[in-house]
């Protein structure tokens, strides 16, 4: 070998001669450049944006559909022209009034009734996808890391001991909860920080916790009519539903599925850790905090109303994210909108399956969800 | 873009990992950071990289202290790649390596054509140009770190602080990489764990030990048989290769014994 004076080893013949370039692209003299023309290699073009809007369209077509075959299913006697009346009678068209029961029976029960599963469907479903990102943990979900038991506990103790009054004393406390129960999360978690496998054990642990506290308040304080309501409503329904209740989801949903949406590419960027999310620019801490709160506001409005209800949040994001992709940019809105059709059909099963008796719909959500949870486990080769 | 630590210290839960380090890396100079394990490499790299607030001393970007910047700020500056960050995730490479227009993006907006065409140059860069619509869960070892390098050029930075990227790489990639480190007119601080190849490509080398920097300069300056018996405690023997790098040839651990591990060794 001849010896040559060289201070670095850029010799070309001990590298491949094929070595391309470096390109000025990616240099920071590049940084003011814009490129128009699509790049022929680099991965799979995005969608066009008319089939992107298609897609939308459909989702939220879908979601339009499920509400109103849910509101007309097991109402009877009205069908589709019936439902088409008691609409148009509110809307304060000049239509024909259907009989005041049933009148009474769509518009004040049924139809809050749907709306409330679809917004807790999405609120759920936007939870579990975004502590799924939040925790690097595909087991994470407001039911399994002890949130909703927290916000439980809270509406528990505002129930029962009447302290505050009101629907709104009600998620007041609820929030309560759900935040003492992140906060005791997190107080937890310090030492080894969010991203590590404890994340489900902990929030196990502190599920049991505020599931314990919550019987201690009924046993302790309640009589017998309103342990058996709480313990009805604790295992998740959307009977409790009525319009005020329905409103303030209506607020706190699409405001946190927004606050959200707009941490995704601070939710794409924690894929790999926070010192990865950090060097891209992202303001880990702060941004955890943000989404955490949130997370536990649309949680307690949920429980607040319609009790604990597992797996949504747990099984939707993973359909989805088999659908339309992991970027939470496109992930959160179908996650929504798929929660909220997942929750309204499940729901509707939950009144008509035994009728006239009605199943808690967190009890089908579970009996659907724990197969569809080990169908995700099979195929990411955990089980 | 010239990167100063000045007299930089750091503690981990009260124990010091950082002591006092200060170093200067020129623009567009290649510095390899050196030292056994647990000497203070990843820590100190996070401190320059922006990631961690020393307790005392500063990091200075081309004159200016970085304290206090926002994080968004320091990504536009410097891109930092984490050794072997696992991450089980459905990302696409092409999306994975996307991340790095994050810093330059509103956070309303996707990728649009220009964040794709950084994207596809980068993934040519470090030949996964074929891989790119492969899932991040299908990638050997090898191509993750390939792709987090792409991802860390995706940032354009002005400087390159990489935490061993040749961990998982065979010798063909681990040539590839650092040849293009150096050859892109960057300035980049690379911690490393061997030593030849820390020797052949780097302009300058920084060794650490328990913390303390005790070497810095070319690398025929900091590597010698002496240093390495201290700080690694190894026997090595130290020769010139014919392209005039030094190699080391390690005989085996440490058999003689010397003094004290605690005492500090003047550069």
């Amino acid at each position: 070998m001849p010896a040559e004076p060289l201070t670095r080893g850029r010799r070309a013949d001990l590298l491949p001669a094929e070595h391309p370039p470096p390109t000025d692209l990616l240099l920071p003299a590049a940084r003011g450049r814009m490129v128009t023309e699509s790049p022929a290699t680099g991965g799979p073009p995005p969608p066009a944006p008319v089939f992107r809007a298609l897609r939308l369209l459909l989702a939220a077509l879908a979601l339009a559909g499920s509400v109103a075959a849910a509101v007309r299913t097991g109402t009877s006697g009205s069908g589709w022209g019936g439902l088409a009346r008691v609409l148009g009678t509110h809307l304060g068209l000049d239509v024909e009034p259907l009989p005041p029961l049933t009148d009474s029976l769509v518009w004040d029960l049924r139809l809050p009734r749907v709306l409330m599963a679809a917004l807790v469907g999405a609120s759920l479903a936007v939870c579990g996808t975004v502590l799924q990102a939040v925790t690097r943990n595909a087991l994470a979900d407001p039911y399994l890391l002890g949130v909703s038991s927290g916000a439980s506990a809270g509406a528990v103790t505002v129930v029962v001991l009447g302290v505050g009054a009101g629907a709104l004393g009600v998620t007041g406390g609820a929030l309560a909860g759900a935040l003492l129960s992140f906060g005791l999360f997190l107080l937890l978690l310090r030492r080894t920080g969010l991203d590590s496998d404890r994340i489900v054990l902990t929030g196990v642990v502190v599920g049991q916790l505020f599931t314990a506290l919550t019987s201690l308040v009924l046993m302790a304080a309640a009589d017998a009519d309103t342990t058996r309501a709480v313990t009805h409503w604790l295992l998740g329904s959307m009977a409790p539903a009525r319009w005020d209740t329905v409103a303030v989801c209506a607020i706190v949903t699409p405001l946190g599925l927004v606050a959200a949406w707009l941490c995704s590419n601070a939710l794409d960027g924690l894929a790999f850790g926070t010192d990865t999310a950090a060097s891209l620019g992202i303001g880990v801490r702060r941004t955890r905090m943000l989404l955490l709160v949130v997370t536990a506001a649309l949680t307690a409005v949920a429980v607040a109303t319609v009790g604990a209800i597992g797996f949504v949040g747990l099984i939707v994001p993973h359909g989805v994210r088999f659908l339309v992709g992991p970027l939470h940019r496109v992930l959160l809105p179908y996650a929504a909108l798929a929660g909220a059709v997942f929750l309204v059909w499940t729901d509707a099963l939950a009144r008509i399956a035994f009728a006239p008796r009605e199943v808690p719909v967190g009890v089908i959500t579970a009996l659907l969800g724990v197969p569809l949870f080990l169908l995700v486990l099979c195929k990411r080769g955990e089980l | 873009m010239r990167i100063t630590a000045e007299e930089l210290s750091w503690s981990a839960a009260g124990t010091p990992v950082v002591r006092g380090v200060s170093a200067d890396i020129a623009p567009g100079e290649t510095v390899g950071l050196l030292g056994p394990n647990g000497s203070g490499k990843s820590s100190l790299l996070r401190c320059l990289a922006g990631l961690r607030a020393p307790d005392t001393g500063a990091v200075r970007y081309d004159g200016e202290p970085v304290r206090g910047w926002s994080a968004r700020r320091i990504a536009r500056r410097v891109a930092f790649a984490a050794q072997d960050p696992g991450a089980d995730s459905d990302l696409r490479v092409a999306d994975v390596v996307g991340l790095g227009r994050t810093p330059f993006r509103d956070r309303r907006r996707g990728p649009d054509t220009t964040d794709r065409a950084v994207v596809a140059a980068a993934l040519e860069r470090v030949s996964l140009t074929a891989l790119a619509g492969r899932s991040w869960r299908a990638l050997s070892g090898g191509e993750r770190q390939r792709a987090h390098i792409a991802r860390a050029l995706a940032q354009q930075p002005y400087a390159l602080l990489l935490d061993e990227p040749t961990n998982h790489l065979d010798v063909r990639h681990q040539l590839e990489l650092m040849e293009l480190l150096t050859g892109t007119g960057q300035t980049v601080l690379v911690a490393l764990h061997d030593l030849s190849l820390a020797a052949r490509f780097c302009d300058r080398l920084l060794l650490l030990h328990h913390g303390r920097l005790v070497a810095s300069g070319t690398p025929a300056a900091v590597l010698t048989a002496e240093r390495l018996a201290e700080v690694f405690e190894v026997d090595a023997e130290l020769t010139t290769d014919a392209l005039g790098h030094p190699v080391v040839t390690y005989r085996g651990p440490r058999r003689s014994t010397t003094p004290s591990e605690e005492e500090p060794i003047t550069p």
